[in-house]
Parts: structure tokens; sequence; C-alpha cells
């Protein structure tokens, strides 16, 4: 294996992970807080389908973000009045959201456009496309580097960009300011937060809201960063991915990085070993390479990472009456 | 009590009176006008009329489920109340929230601490007083403010160490910090020994003296009498949602505010016959108990109990006793030891079955009847068979006898005088004493050779209490042989015919239960045999001062 196809897998894993990443840096701002959040995928598929509609419908990239984000945005307010204002069981809310997100998605999208689900193929201008980073000219012809800066660390969308750049961000958010603090307190311990005189509805409702922007960024990564429109169910799971990434890396945000990356990898290396022969073994089936992430999922949360302790109060809807 | 110690105790209360008179007395830190606060159809509140002098440490006192909570909670914000005024330092102040409060100057020490466990010393007292909205700067200035309150009140604590690491104590501590560096003038303890060693509560008590002496205004609440009578000015008593008398704690004396509590006299002291002691029947050798993470909660236990006696176990919550009784009674398993029932053992390490130790005559009073004794949405019958339902007597083929367990349930109901009498109800509407009464009807009923009882009067009211001790004693003088385990050291030393006590795991000693309470205070403390040092001699006069009637 040369540089160029261990550059290509890295390339691919970057990408396949920056959903799991947005998705996972979403929960944890919802889980931190107290807050069980099994429907990342819903709000995902949403702001998918936002995103894809309003960029086809408004021709523009940025239209779509907006509109990736609002979906998952709304959705997020639904989970967080049915889980924090109205005191029900965060399981069922999650997964209403997720049978919601996709039947809704289908439906509308063949009332709109009548394509059975899917929305138009949009153009490179309404989707977000490769950004060249500067000096890779420059750099081309240093060995190792150049090609690694050029071909991994340059030519993406600015969405992973910015899914990067949010992990140092939400690890200072949640353990350097104010915000932060609150936000964990309610997610260990509520009533605490409540008598220092804040509110805990309050503290929940925007770690929730958090989740439901990042979870909208994420969706319009994948209709109209990754692909160039939205099909049926196309997260294919990915929400599920990313709450097993998060529980993985405990609640933390550099590691939630990693374990992405490693399960965005699992899948770059699935897709490239589809019909290659493996010396020994013979061509691989698609589907083992395909289960292969999830197989490692089960067998890492099985007990290979140790006991990963929950923020105590999460799932529990918090009522000060005794 | 010695007449010495009487004029001592009175002189530190006068002396602790005139310096407040220096003060301001005569202005109220606290008024509350005819607050009544209901839930449903449950007054808990009814008309309170509250008046707390500035400098002052003001005690309530009541049974459990008397409102003295509710009125603390009205008073911090966290319930409105129905109607009435509250008064802070003369001003009529709407409280409608917990921020409220905390402007208006009053900070409170929750019973169950209000403290975020894997949170540092700082964090938790910074929570909500963060000062802006990025943490360094903020937590810089906390910091000197902290070493401030430290010294100036010597209360001292790491500020970087995690709350789920420090003993209780300091925990208490953090939650006084807490409620000083938010400015507080007024502070309210609600229960604040329960979870303490006398040693500890004794330093805390140093503590509110020292914050009274600097102008504080406390307010405590409390069931324990002798806490009034140790550090309090003034006390009121509540009963049923109603204040009904409001004392100079000088000018009364333990069975005047008890009988105030209960609305009638109530015997103090259990009266016991010397025990006639038999043959061992439960028997425990050098038995450990690890936790799941590996960690020795039992080290090493041996101890006897015989037939017609009463064996106590005292020490501080979470010492042992609790792995210790589920051992005996089969719910977890020992990593060693041996434990021997009527002269047969139990297979300790693993095929222990509660079901057949109740079958071979082994009753179990749990610690926890909400988690381990009661199952609360069932009907009373129900949970008055629980574990026995197997009994042939409650059996029709597969099906539950309905009218037999009904007709056993109303008996038990009459003999122990359950109150609401009715077996149809649902458990979790019955008081925690009548719950107490449901489980100890069951468990004694049952004619057992061995009863092991923990915690009997946790959450139970003054005369469900003595009805319960009298019931125990019963039992003992029926030859039964008794393990009791709690943490009311009074209760353990007017029941119990030996007293062991219980620290980190071990038995550290045995003392007969005429022992002094600061003897085996420090036993409790794992201080053992060590010379006594000043502070130790000052917290025992203060106790055989006035604890003793």
């Amino acid at each position: 294996m040369d540089l160029s196809t261990v550059l290509q897998i890295l390339d691919s894993t970057v990408r396949l992970s920056t959903p799991l990443l947005l998705a996972a840096l979403a929960g944890l701002y919802s889980e931190r807080a107290g807050v069980f959040d099994i429907g990342l995928e819903g709000k995902m598929l949403g702001g998918a389908f936002g995103a894809a509609a309003a960029a086809a419908v408004f021709g523009s990239a940025w239209a779509g973000l907006l509109a990736g984000i609002g979906v998952a945005l709304a959705m997020s307010l639904v989970h967080a009045f049915a889980s924090i204002t109205a005191k029900g069981n965060q399981i069922v809310s999650g997964v209403s959201i997720n049978f919601i997100a996709a039947g809704l998605t289908v439906l509308l999208g063949q009332t709109w456009f009548n394509r059975g689900g899917r929305t138009p193929q949009l153009s490179s201008d309404e989707r977000f496309s490769s950004i060249t980073l500067p000096g890779v000219e420059l750099v081309a012809d240093i060995p190792f580097f150049g090609p690694v800066y050029r071909e991994l660390i340059s030519g993406h969308n600015l969405l992973v960009y910015v899914a990067f750049l949010m992990v140092p961000i939400t690890w200072w958010i949640i353990f350097k300011t104010r915000f932060g603090l609150r936000l964990r307190a309610v997610g260990e311990n509520p009533a605490a937060v409540d008598t220092a005189g804040i509110s805990v509805v309050w503290a929940r409702y925007r770690a929730v809201m958090i989740c439901g922007i990042l979870c909208g960024v994420a969706g319009t990564y994948l209709s109209i960063g990754l692909s160039a429109g939205f099909a049926q169910n196309m997260t294919a799971g990915k929400g599920f991915i990313a709450l097993a990434a998060l529980i993985f890396a405990k609640w933390k945000p550099l590691n939630v990085m990693w374990t992405c990356l490693l399960f965005g990898f699992l899948d770059a290396v699935a897709i490239r070993l589809q019909g290659v022969s493996v010396p020994g073994i013979g061509t691989v089936p698609v589907e083992l390479m395909q289960a292969l992430p999830y197989i490692l999922t089960v067998v890492l949360l099985a007990g290979f990472i140790g006991k990963a302790i929950p923020p105590k109060a999460g799932g529990v809807p918090y009522s000060k009456e005794r | 009590m010695s007449k010495k110690s009487t004029v001592k105790s009175r002189e530190r209360i006068i002396a602790a009176r005139n310096k407040s008179i220096v003060g301001d007395t005569l202005s109220s830190a606290i008024k509350l006008n005819g607050i009544s606060k209901s839930f449903g159809h449950v007054h808990a509140n009814k008309d309170i009329d509250l008046d707390v002098k500035k400098g002052t440490i003001h005690g309530i006192i009541g049974e459990n489920g008397a409102g003295k909570s509710t009125l603390m909670s009205i008073l911090y914000g966290f319930y409105q109340a129905d109607s009435g005024t509250i008064e802070i330092g003369g001003e009529v102040q709407k409280i409608k929230d917990s921020q409220a409060a905390i402007k208006a100057g009053i900070g409170m020490v929750h019973q169950h601490f209000m403290l975020v466990e894997n949170f540092t010393v700082l964090e938790n007292i910074i929570l909500g007083a963060e000062g802006g909205s990025i943490l360094n700067k903020a937590t810089n200035n906390a910091r000197e403010e902290l070493a401030r309150l430290e010294k100036e009140y010597a209360l001292e604590v790491d500020p970087n160490a995690v709350i789920e690491d420090l003993p209780v104590g300091l925990q208490q501590r953090v939650e006084i910090l807490k409620a000083l560096y938010r400015g507080a003038e007024i502070l309210i303890l609600d229960e604040p020994t329960g979870v303490l060693t006398p040693a500890e509560a004794d330093h805390l008590f140093r503590i509110l003296g020292q914050l009274k002496d600097q102008g504080k205004t406390i307010v405590m609440i409390t069931h324990k009498l002798r806490e009034i009578m140790a550090i309090t000015d003034d006390v009121s008593v509540m009963r049923r949602g109603k204040i009904v008398a409001t004392r100079k704690t000088a000018d009364t004396n333990v069975e005047e505010l008890a009988e105030l509590m209960v609305g009638r006299s109530v015997l103090l002291n259990v009266e016991k016959k010397k025990s006639k002691v038999g043959d061992v029947k439960l028997s425990i050798e050098n038995l450990t108990v690890k936790d799941s993470r590996g960690v020795i909660m039992v080290d090493n236990v041996s101890l006897k109990v015989h037939a017609g006696e009463i064996v106590g176990i005292a020490g501080v919550a979470g010492n042992g006793q609790s792995e210790l009784l589920k051992v005996i009674s089969g719910i977890s398993k020992a990593k060693s030891g041996r434990v021997i029932l009527d002269g047969k053992p139990i297979g300790v390490m693993g095929k222990a079955d509660p079901r057949k130790l109740r079958e071979r005559g082994l009753a179990h009073v749990p610690e926890d009847r909400h988690h381990m004794g009661l199952v609360l949405p069932f009907e009373e019958s129900e949970n008055s068979i629980l574990g026995y339902q197997n009994n042939t007597e409650y059996l029709n083929g597969p099906f539950l006898n309905m009218d037999a367990i009904r007709a056993d349930a109303d008996e038990k109901i009459e003999q122990y005088d359950i109150r609401p009498p009715s077996s149809k109800l649902k458990t979790a509407n019955f008081s925690g004493g009548n719950q107490q009464k449901i489980v100890l009807a069951r468990e004694m009923e049952r004619d057992p050779v061995v009863l092991i009882i923990g915690q009997p009067t946790r959450g139970v009211d003054v005369g469900a209490i003595e009805f319960i001790h009298k019931r125990i004693i019963e039992m003992r003088d029926a030859g039964k042989a008794i393990l009791l385990v709690s943490v009311e050291l009074d209760e353990i030393r007017s029941l119990a015919d030996r007293v062991l006590v219980m620290f980190a795991g071990r038995i550290v000693g045995e003392r007969d239960p005429s022992a002094s309470e600061g003897e085996l205070g420090l036993l409790m403390a794992g201080i053992e045999d060590k010379p006594v040092d000043d502070d130790v001699i000052e917290a025992k006069t203060l106790e055989n001062g006035e604890t003793k009637k």
C-alpha cells in the first residue's frame, strides 16, 4: 500500500466521520445537561431533508444550511418540550422523533418534488463544495507533508472544518465557561442548580437547542455536502453510531473526535475493501465489511472501554416536588 | 445530670444570650405572618407566625411530617405560600424563587446536600454565582474570597478537592461556605446532624456559635431534642403544620418540648428488665465483604447474638453496617467468613437464599423500607405478606387466597395500630411510621428465631418510635435473638444489651449501653484509646451537661 492509497483512505475517513462527529457533539451537549437523546438520527434526517429541499428551491447552499438547522432545531424543541417541560419519557420522545422524521421526509419529498422521496439533484453552486486551503502549491514539493496537506488537510468543504473546529470549542464551552459549568451541573444534580437560584429548565432547553443546531449541520453536511440531494433514510443509522461514539468517548469532547474518526475509518476501509481479494481469505463479502463498524461498536461497548458513567441525572426529568 | 454541669450549661446559654442582647436583639431577622400552604388536601402549613431575632440561633423542632421542611422551603423560595407574608430584616419581601431568597440574604444548608458530587469544592461554591461568563477569571476571584471566608470562620477545606472524595462533615462545610460566599446573613440548616458523628456535630455547633457571634442569624430544623437544648436561644415547636409553642430555650426542658411535639407525654426512656440470655442463635465468624469495586466494606467481623438479647451495632452510616445486614440476610455475598444461624451455617459465599433463610427462622427488617422492605404501589395487605406469599395459608392452589391475606393483614393492622386501618389502601399512602409498622408486623409475627433490624425508626415519628421500641423489647423478652443496627446512638443505648461500634468495616469496640455518649462517639469516629484532647473534653461536657435529664 503506497502513501496515496493511505491518504485516500484517511481522506474518506475524515469525510465519513464528519457527520458522526457533529451528531455526537450534538448529543454531548444534550446528554451532559441530563437529557438523553436517542433522536439524533431523526433530527439529522430532518435536517438533511430541509437543507436539500431549501437548497433546491432557493438555489443556495447557505439557504440549505439555514433550513437544515431550522428543521432540526424545531425537532429538538419538540423533544425539549416533551422531556423537560412535560417531564415525559426521553426515550419515547426520541424514538417518536426518529419515526416522524423517517416518514415525514419521504412524504413531503414526494409531495413537493415527485421523485419518489428524493429531492432534485443539486448543482455544485447549490452545495458546499471543497475548499482548497492556501499554500497547497507552495508546499506541494515537500515530501510527505506536501501530499498530506493537499490530500488530507485541504480540499474538504466548509462543514468539515466546522465540525473539527467544534471539538476544541465544545471542550472550552463545557469546561471553561459559566454556561458549561451550569450545563454539567444540571446533568449531574439539577436540585443543586435549582437551589443556587438558576433555572434548570432554561439551562436544559439551551443545551437541547444547541444539540438541534449541530444535528442540523450534520444533516446538511450529509445531503448537500457529501451528496447532491436528499435520499430516503440517507442517515442510515449514523445517529445511532454517533450515540455509541458518545458513550464510547465517555461524554468527553476530545474522545468523541477520536471515536468518530475510528468509526469513520472503519467505514472507509469497508468501502475500500469491497470486492478486493484479500490473500488467504478471498473476496471479503460486502455485507461483512459494512457490518464491521456495528460489530466493533457492540464489542467495544460490551467491555473494552471500561465503565462509561453517564451524567447522573441523565434521563430523569427534574421536578422539585417531593 | 450533675448539678455542676447544669449550672455550667445554663451559664453558657446565658452568656450567649447576653452577647446577642448586646447586638440587636429587638429587631427581627425573619418575621412570618400567617403563612399557609397546602398540597392538595393536605395542609402542610397552617397560619404560621414566626419571629426570629437577629443574631440568634432559633430552633424549629417537630416530628417528621410536621411541616418544618415545607416552611423552610417557602422561606427559601422553593415553594410559594398560599397566603401570608414574609418579612426579612423588617421589610416585606416576595420570595418567588431561590434567587430572590439568596438576594434577601438567606442561605440554606439542605438535609440532602445540594452539591454536584463530581465537581470540585470551588466549582460547587461558585455555581450560580460565578461572577462572569468565562470561568478562569471568576474562579481566581472566588479562590481569594474563599480563602478569606475560610480564615474568618475557620472553615478550612481544600478548594480543589472533589466532593465525592470528602467526608460528609466536610461536604456540609462546603454547603455552609456556599451560603456565606453568597453573602448570607441568615442561615437555615435542615436536620444538619443527621449524617454526622457526635464529634462532627459538636464541631458544627461550634461553627454555628461562631457565626452567631459574628452577627449571623441561624435557623435550625431538627427533630433531636438534645441539639435544641445544646445550642439554640429560642425554640419553636411544630405539630401538624402549626407552630404550637415558642419558648426561650433556657426556660424549657426536654420533657416539655417532647410533649408539645406529640401532643401528649411520651416515654423517652425505654423500660426494660434485665435480659435472660440463652444459647447462641446467630454467630458471625471472620466475615469479610467486598463491594463491586473490590473495596473492603466489612473487615473480618465476628460477633455472637444469643437468644433473649439485643446486640446493637452503632456507627455512622456507611461504615459497613448495610453490607453486614445484606450478607446475613442472604441478599449479597461475602468474600470470606461464616455466618451460623441456629447451629447451621448459611452459605455466605453464594449459596444463601433469602427465602430459605426465612424458612429457617431469620426475619429481616431492612434498613430502607422504600427500596427493600415494601413495594409502595402495592396494597397494604400485599405488602404484609411479601416474602411469605408461598406459605400455604395464603395460597389456594396456584392462586393467592386473597380472603386469607386480607384477614391476616387486618389482624396485624389491629395489633400494630397501623393507621389508617385499611388493608386495601396503597402502601405509599401510609406515613413513614405506619409503613415501618407494616414491615415490623410482617417480620415479627413470623415467630422468628433471629431478628435482624436495620434502622427501625428512621423517618418515623415519636409516637411510633415508642411503639416500635416496646415491640422490639417484647420480642427480646420472648427469647428472640436480635441484631439491631441503627445510626441513632440514643436508640442503640436505650434498646441494646450490648453495644458494638462499627467503623470502617470493623468492629472497633464493645461497650455496655450505659457507656457515655462521648465514649461511644469517639469509637464511632474511629478513635480508639487515644489521649483525649481539649476539643473532646469540651464536647463531652457539652453532652453530659445538656443531654441527660
